[in-house]
Order: structure tokens, then C-alpha cells, then sequence
């Protein structure tokens, strides 16, 4: 194992009673990345999180940290974190006393200092005493992140932590936990079903499906190289032209060009998304300007530059 | 609307049922005389059940009996119920299931049936601690029944969440889901106490000729007749048991 | 799983103890003779399991299925609509519940005896009655079937107020809406949307009354006089008095074989209490 790889999946799979969640998954996440397990919801992106925390047993393969294989290790031994969806905060402590929770084992004459270190990192400093109904969702999410942070942890798990946020936090807390990552330089692995946030937040995404990684790479090689159908659909609007894809916003619409029919202008405040059928009877979609107007059966041209086009 | 008032006259009518009886107990108990007409205020039957050193040892009996039991049926039945609720076991499931439905009667000389055949090999007789014994049996199905309640609607990822951050599953469970459980805990001794400190058919079989029962002596009491003392017992028992309601109550929202 | 298994250890042992071998005793005793002095003797019989059909006995068993039903029957009306006054009562709730439960933490005993003391001859009752005028001997309201029904659903009243406000409380209001708007009047949809949905609630209620009023020592003993003999007196007689631990243990199973006869045809699934 090279010795940036932190964490390495070999081979990992997980087989419940009624079906298989994981099938012959291999990783390697590089030591200080933020990593991000994207997907749809029953892809088995949490189920392979929840394996690398030590709640889930693979049913054949191994979970290897830093050079060790700790495939029969119970959570309390491995050196990893978990910031889990619904916080799990405990409700009968305070911040101070969840955040201090798990240094009771990691001894050490500076836990007072260290705490308050995190404390501070997460900008929670002076709501050390509040309990964690007395906090908002935002708050609590950064209780649960100092909580496992300040363990000092070889991978922090995250299991779609921005997913109880209201669309405006949601906005403001990615870019406050990529900050956080860089400063910090701890690797994250980082499990969403939005694309948008892993493009954004991600120096490298692996993409599941149905239990099977369909594709790993950074976000620039995932849209625009996809290697699979599913990769390409998944990673934002696709359209696709007698088995060529082409991205909407690679579509103009001009004088010259294919001809089709306009079906549907939708605005969206800065662009519009201009729906066309063409001459088969297919449905496409192309971005074009907010002023854009269209009635309904407008014939337009269409056209793409050649270096935008996805062949599988 | 008609429904409500008719309804609200309705449970006026079943809280007096319920709770007139036991008002008539306890006026009845400051009468002067020992007929169902009031014939002027008196604390005679009061002092008559002070000077009762039957009543008193009873009492102390029923007590230290009530305690030793609650405390252990408390303790065990918790742990059972967290086991339980970690995985479930249908056995033992069954017979606490079993030991809530067994009418007292059955229990009672069941228990007579086996301490008898002990007895034959060790030599004991019947006393306090068969008594004791019985009880933790009988209360550890109710502790069991109120802590898993509120152990259903435990968060598992809270224990989770401790493991996770490197403690133990014994350690998980005394910093973690014992603090959760509390109020449950607290209202299964509460409802132990109060099963052990009534009984009387199950007690009455087992507990031999030396040690004698509060509701025991109440019982003999009551067979032979109307006795205001006994109202004045009973005012007492139901006063201070109703303190004890109240004060947990205040413990448990505090 | 080791600490699961040390967490159930203790009850499960103290169960093996308290009910599970006793049980067991009880089993063995009900097929053995009775001994001269009391106790039970070798000759192993089913004449205690035959005897159970006796008119003497058969009588007995009859009358205390019957007053059970009839206790139960009771408190389910009258249990009612005081549940449903309660899931309505709305911020006062816990006040009202509170109300209904504080008598059952109270000893059961001294309830037994309160109706004693209101229902004997020189008791309230009567001296109301005949200081009224209305009566000139005293009514023998106590010692018969009456006075044990109305001291088994005294007794037993909150047992069923409980489940049935638990059921009735979790009603959602929406569905009494729905079928107002489609034209029920108050007694249609009590009788057509509320009842059948607090089934689950009136079978709890019912199984958690039923079954300890047929197997009820106390109330027919104080209660009833020597009239009103029912299983639980009887079995206890046969431990004491006459010494017929054999017959006791037969009589005994029969009531427990009686109880969780009704308890499985009654259950369903997603309604356990354990």
C-alpha cells in the first residue's frame, strides 16, 4: 500500500438476508483528501461507511488503515470518526461534555486545551455549557464534528451531514467544512447523494450503484470523462443524440443547425432551460440566456462543439 | 358542544366513583363512634393504631420487605430489559409475559409448592427472605415491561456514536443509555414498591407464621368485621402513598 | 454479546426459580394423590383432572367466568367514555389521567374494604337510606355476585382506562374530520371510525381485566361471603384448609390453561407488551 493510502478497500463486499448491498468494492483513499462516496440512496454508500466504522462486518473482503487490516476490530478500537446524519449528540450532556466524551480514553494533560482548540475551530467557543436542544441544526452539526475531530481521528466518516440543512446553510457550511478539511488536513470520506456537493467539495469522488463503483476520479474527469451511462446521467442533465451525449449547456441554439421543436421554457432566474423535441420524436434540453422566450411548437436550430461530446 | 359537556359531566361521575369511596374511608376514620353516622370528630381509632404494636411491626416488615425487593427487582430487571432489547430471547420473553398473566392465586401456591419441596432438602422455613424472594419474582416482569418502553424509543445511533468515539459496550451503556432510561427507571421502583407493599394473597402463603405483613394484619382485620381503626390505617397508607406519588412525580419532571 | 448475555443472566435464573419450576411442581402435583397429613403422596392420578367436571366444581368455574365478564363488560363502558374524555381534555390531560390512576397506586385492599365499609349493613349506604326514610331494614348489599362485580371494577376500572386512552389519544383528528364532512353525525362516527379503530386498545383493556378478575382472591373473599365461592377461593382453600394440594395444583392449571387460552386468541401481532 503506498504510504499516502490511508484507507484501503480490497475486495469488500456485504450480503444481507434480502439483498446484496456492497458488491467487490476496492479504494484506495489518499492520506489528507476529501474523499466523497456519491450516489443514489440504497447505492450502498453508507453501508461500506458504516463498515470502515466497525458497525457493519463485511461479509468477504478487508478494510485496511493505515498499513493494519481491521476487519475484526470492534468501532471503540479503530482510529476513525464518524459524524453520523442525525448528529447523535448525547442530549444529557452539554457541548463540553460531548465533545470531551471520547477523550476519556485518549488521555492526555492537554484535553482541557484541546478542547477548546476545537471549540474554537468549529466556532461554537462561548456555547460550551448549552445543551443540544438548546442549539440550532447548524450548531449541532459543528458539536458532532468537533466531537469526532477532536479525537484526532486517520479518517473522519461523514454520512450526509449537510442533508438536515435548510438549501441556504447548506450552501455556507460546504465551504466552511472545506476550510475546515484544508486547515486541518485530515482526510474526510464523505458519503452524499447530491452531485452538487461533491463536485464542490471533492478532490476525488468515487460513484456508486447498486453496490457496484461505477467510477472514481476527480470531479473535472467524472463529468466530463464519464465512463458509464449511469456516471454521465448522475453527474447533472444529459442529453443524448443518436448515442452521443452532449451536456445542455454544450447545447446553443442558433440560425443554423439541426431543427426541432420548442416544448417548454422553464426560467430559472439566471438561465433558462429550453426543452425541444426533435425530428425522432426525442426530448433534449439546452441552457440559453434569462431573457429567453419561446412559444410552445417554435421551430429552432440547434447545435454542440465536437470537443463537448461524451462517446461510451 | 352538548357531546363535551355530557362527556365532561360523565367523567365527574367516574372520578367521584372512583375517589368518594376512599373519602368516606378517611372521614369516617376522625369519628367518634364506629357506626356509619357521624357522631363528632375524634383522633380515638388514630391512637388505638399508635398503640398497636402489631400493626407497627407489620409495618416495618412490609417495609424492609418492599425496599430489599423493589431495589433488586430494579436493578435486575433493567439489565434484562436492555439485554432484551439488544437481542431478543423469546423464552425469557415468555415467562415474564407468563408471570404478568399467572393470577396471583396460581403464583402464590406455586411458590408454596416449590419451597415446601426445597425444604425437605435444606432446613429452612418460610420467612422474610421467601417472601423477599417472591416478591423480586413477581416485580421483575412490570420493571422489565415499563424500562423496555421507553428503551423503544431509544436513538440507537447515540450508542453508536459512543462506540464510535471509543467507548466500551458496558461503558456505552453506564455513560449513555443509563442516563436516557432514568425516568423509566424511576417509575418501574416506583410501581415495584407499590406492587410489593399491597400484596397480600401471594405474601399470606409464603411468608410462614413468624413474619407477618402489613396487609396481612389489615386483612385479619377486615375479616372480622368493620373496625375504624382500620380506616385510619388505611387514610395513613393511602396519604403517604399518595406523598410518594407526588414526590416522584415532582423527581421526575425536575 | 457476552455483556447482553451477563445483563440477562440474573432474571433469567430468578425466573427459572420464581415460575418457571414452580410451575413445573405444580404440574407433577396435579397428576399425584394427596397425602394423609397434607402435602402430596406417590400414586399418580388424573381423578383431580376428573373431578374438575363435577356440577360442584363445574358450577363454580361457570360462575367465575361469568363475573369476570360481566366486571369486564362494565368497565369497558364505563371506562369509555372517560378515556375519551381525557384524549379530549387537551393541556389538562396528564392532570386527568393522573386522577384515574392515583386509586390504583393506592393498597388494593384498602379499596376492598372501603365498599365493605360503604356497603355493610350499618354502612353509609344504608343509614342514608333509612335516616331517608326510603328503607326501613337495611339492604344486604354485600356478601353476593353484585357487591364482587362492583369491587372487581373498582378495582380494575384504570386497567382499562389506560389502554384505551393510549389508543384513543393516538387517533388522528383528521379522520373524525373526514367523516363529519361526509356526513356522519357524532353517535355514526363513534360507532363507525372510533370504535373499530381503538380495537387494538379494547382488546389490551380487555385481556389486562379479564383475566386477573377471573382469578380474583381477594374481593370475593371480602366481598363475597361465603355465598360467592370462585376459583381463586377455592384453589386457595385447597392449599390451606383441606389440604388437597393435588386437587389445588389440577385447579390451578385449569384457570392458568383458561387464561392463556383467551390471551392467544386474542393476540395480534405488533401488540406485544415484551
Amino acid at each position: 500500500m503506498a504510504s499516502e493510502t490511508v484507507l484501503e478497500l480490497r475486495q469488500v463486499s456485504k450480503a444481507f438476508a434480502t439483498h446484496r448491498a456492497v458488491v467487490d468494492v476496492s479504494l484506495e483513499i489518499p492520506r489528507g483528501a476529501f474523499f466523497s462516496l456519491l450516489g443514489p440512496s440504497g447505492c450502498g454508500k453508507t453501508t461500506i461507511l458504516r463498515m470502515i466504522a466497525g458497525f457493519e462486518t463485511p461479509t468477504s473482503g478487508e478494510v485496511w488503515l493505515n498499513g493494519d487490516c481491521i476487519n475484526g476490530l470492534p468501532p471503540y478500537q479503530r482510529n476513525v470518526n464518524t459524524v453520523f446524519q442525525g448528529y447523535a449528540l448525547f442530549p444529557h450532556l452539554t457541548v463540553q461534555g460531548n465533545v470531551e466524551f471520547g477523550l476519556r480514553h485518549k488521555k492526555g494533560s492537554d484535553d482541557i486545551n484541546r478542547v477548546n482548540d476545537v471549540l474554537k475551530q468549529v466556532r461554537l467557543e462561548g456555547k460550551s455549557s448549552r445543551r443540544p436542544s438548546e442549539l440550532s441544526g447548524g450548531e449541532r452539526q459543528r458539536v458532532a464534528l468537533a466531537r469526532a475531530i477532536v479525537l484526532q481521528p486517520d479518517v473522519l466518516l461523514l454520512d450526509e451531514p449537510l442533508s438536515a440543512l435548510d438549501p441556504q446553510l447548506r450552501k455556507q457550511v460546504r465551504g466552511e467544512l472545506r476550510d475546515l478539511q484544508r486547515r486541518l488536513s485530515v482526510t474526510f470520506l464523505f458519503v452524499t447523494h447530491d452531485q452538487e456537493e461533491a463536485l464542490s467539495m471533492s478532490d476525488q469522488i468515487a460513484v456508486m450503484n447498486a453496490g457496484l463503483l461505477e467510477q472514481v476520479g476527480t470531479p473535472r474527469e467524472i463529468y466530463a470523462q464519464p465512463r458509464s451511462r449511469f456516471v454521465a446521467d448522475f453527474l447533472g442533465a444529459m442529453n443524448w443524440i443518436d448515442g452521443i451525449g452532449v451536456r445542455p449547456e454544450a447545447v446553443s441554439i442558433t440560425s443554423q443547425g439541426r431543427k426541432a421543436s420548442v416544448t417548454d421554457v422553464s426560467y430559472l432566474g439566471s438561465f433558462c432551460r429550453v426543452e425541444m423535441k426533435l425530428e425522432g420524436g426525442e426530448i433534449i434540453a439546452a441552457l440559453a440566456p434569462p431573457g429567453t422566450s419561446y412559444t410552445a411548437g417554435q421551430a429552432v436550430c440547434f447545435t454542440w462543439n465536437r470537443e463537448d461530446e461524451i462517446h461510451l | 358542544m352538548k357531546t363535551r359537556r355530557g362527556l365532561a359531566l360523565y367523567a365527574l361521575g367516574a372520578y367521584a366513583f372512583l375517589h368518594v369511596p376512599l373519602l368516606i374511608l378517611a372521614v369516617f376514620s376522625f369519628n367518634s363512634s364506629r357506626f356509619a353516622v357521624w357522631q363528632g370528630f375524634s383522633l380515638q381509632w388514630y391512637r388505638a393504631v399508635a398503640d398497636d404494636s402489631n400493626l407497627i411491626e407489620s409495618s416495618v416488615n412490609s417495609l424492609i420487605i418492599a425496599i430489599t425487593a423493589t431495589a433488586v427487582a430494579t436493578v435486575l430487571g433493567t439489565l434484562a430489559a436492555y439485554g432484551l432489547w439488544k437481542r431478543a430471547s423469546s423464552w425469557l420473553s415468555g415467562s415474564l409475559y407468563l408471570s404478568l398473566v399467572t393470577p396471583e392465586i396460581v403464583t402464590g401456591v406455586s411458590l408454596l409448592a416449590l419451597f415446601q419441596w426445597i425444604f425437605r432438602f435444606l432446613h429452612l422455613r418460610l420467612g422474610m427472605h421467601t417472601v423477599i424472594l417472591a416478591h423480586v419474582g413477581f416485580s421483575l416482569a412490570y420493571v422489565v415491561v415499563v424500562v423496555l418502553a421507553r428503551l423503544r424509543n431509544f436513538d440507537r445511533s447515540l450508542e453508536e456514536a459512543a462506540l464510535d468515539l471509543g467507548a466500551t459496550e458496558f461503558e456505552t451503556f453506564w455513560r449513555v443509555t443509563l442516563p436516557y432510561l432514568g425516568p423509566a427507571i424511576a417509575a418501574a421502583a416506583m410501581l415495584a414498591f407499590t406492587v410489593s407493599i399491597d400484596d397480600y394473597v401471594i405474601t399470606s402463603l409464603v411468608a410462614g407464621v413468624d413474619s407477618q405483613t402489613l396487609p396481612m394484619v389489615i386483612y385479619a382485620m377486615a375479616r372480622r368485621g368493620v373496625n375504624p381503626a382500620l380506616n385510619a390505617v388505611s387514610t395513613l397508607i393511602v396519604f403517604g402513598l399518595g406523598v410518594l406519588v407526588l414526590l416522584s412525580e415532582r423527581l421526575r419532571r425536575a | 454479546m457476552k455483556l447482553r448475555n451477563a445483563f440477562l443472566a440474573p432474571t433469567a435464573i430468578l425466573m427459572a426459580v420464581t415460575m418457571l419450576a414452580p410451575l413445573a411442581i405444580i404440574l407433577v402435583y396435579s397428576f399425584l394423590t394427596r397425602g394423609a397429613y397434607g402435602g402430596v403422596e406417590a400414586p399418580s392420578t388424573i381423578e383431580n383432572y376428573t373431578r374438575l367436571w363435577d356440577p360442584v366444581y363445574a358450577t363454580i368455574i361457570i360462575r367465575s367466568l361469568w363475573i369476570a365478564a360481566a366486571a369486564t363488560a362494565l368497565c369497558l363502558i364505563l371506562g369509555f367514555p372517560l378515556a375519551l374524555f381525557i384524549a379530549r381534555s387537551g393541556a389538562r390531560k396528564n392532570l386527568y389521567l393522573g386522577l384515574v390512576i392515583l386509586p390504583f397506586w393506592t393498597s388494593f385492599l384498602i379499596r376492598t374494604y372501603a365498599w365493605m365499609f360503604i356497603l355493610r349493613d350499618t354502612g353509609i349506604v344504608n343509614s342514608v337510606l333509612q335516616s331517608l326514610g326510603v328503607i326501613r331494614e337495611p339492604l344486604p348489599l354485600l356478601y353476593n355476585s353484585g357487591a364482587v362485580i362492583l369491587g372487581l371494577v373498582y378495582g380494575f376500572l384504570p386497567f382499562m382506562v389506560l389502554p384505551l386512552y393510549a389508543t384513543l389519544e393516538r387517533l388522528d383528528p383528521s379522520l373524525l374530520e373526514a367523516a363529519a364532512d361526509l356526513g356522519a353525525r357524532p353517535w355514526d362516527t363513534l360507532v363507525r371510525v372510533i370504535l373499530p379503530l381503538c380495537a387494538p386498545g379494547i382488546r389490551a383493556g380487555a385481556i389486562l381485566t379479564f383475566v386477573p378478575c377471573l382469578g380474583t382472591y381477594l374481593t370475593s373473599d371480602l366481598l363475597g361471603g361465603s355465598k360467592t365461592v370462585l376459583i381463586g377461593n377455592l384453589v386457595q382453600n385447597q392449599f390451606t384448609a383441606s389440604r388437597d394440594w393435588p386437587f389445588g395444583a389440577a385447579l390451578s392449571l385449569a384457570l392458568m390453561a383458561i387464561a392463556i387460552g383467551l390471551l392467544f386468541s386474542v393476540r395480534r401481532r405488533g401488540e406485544e407488551l415484551l
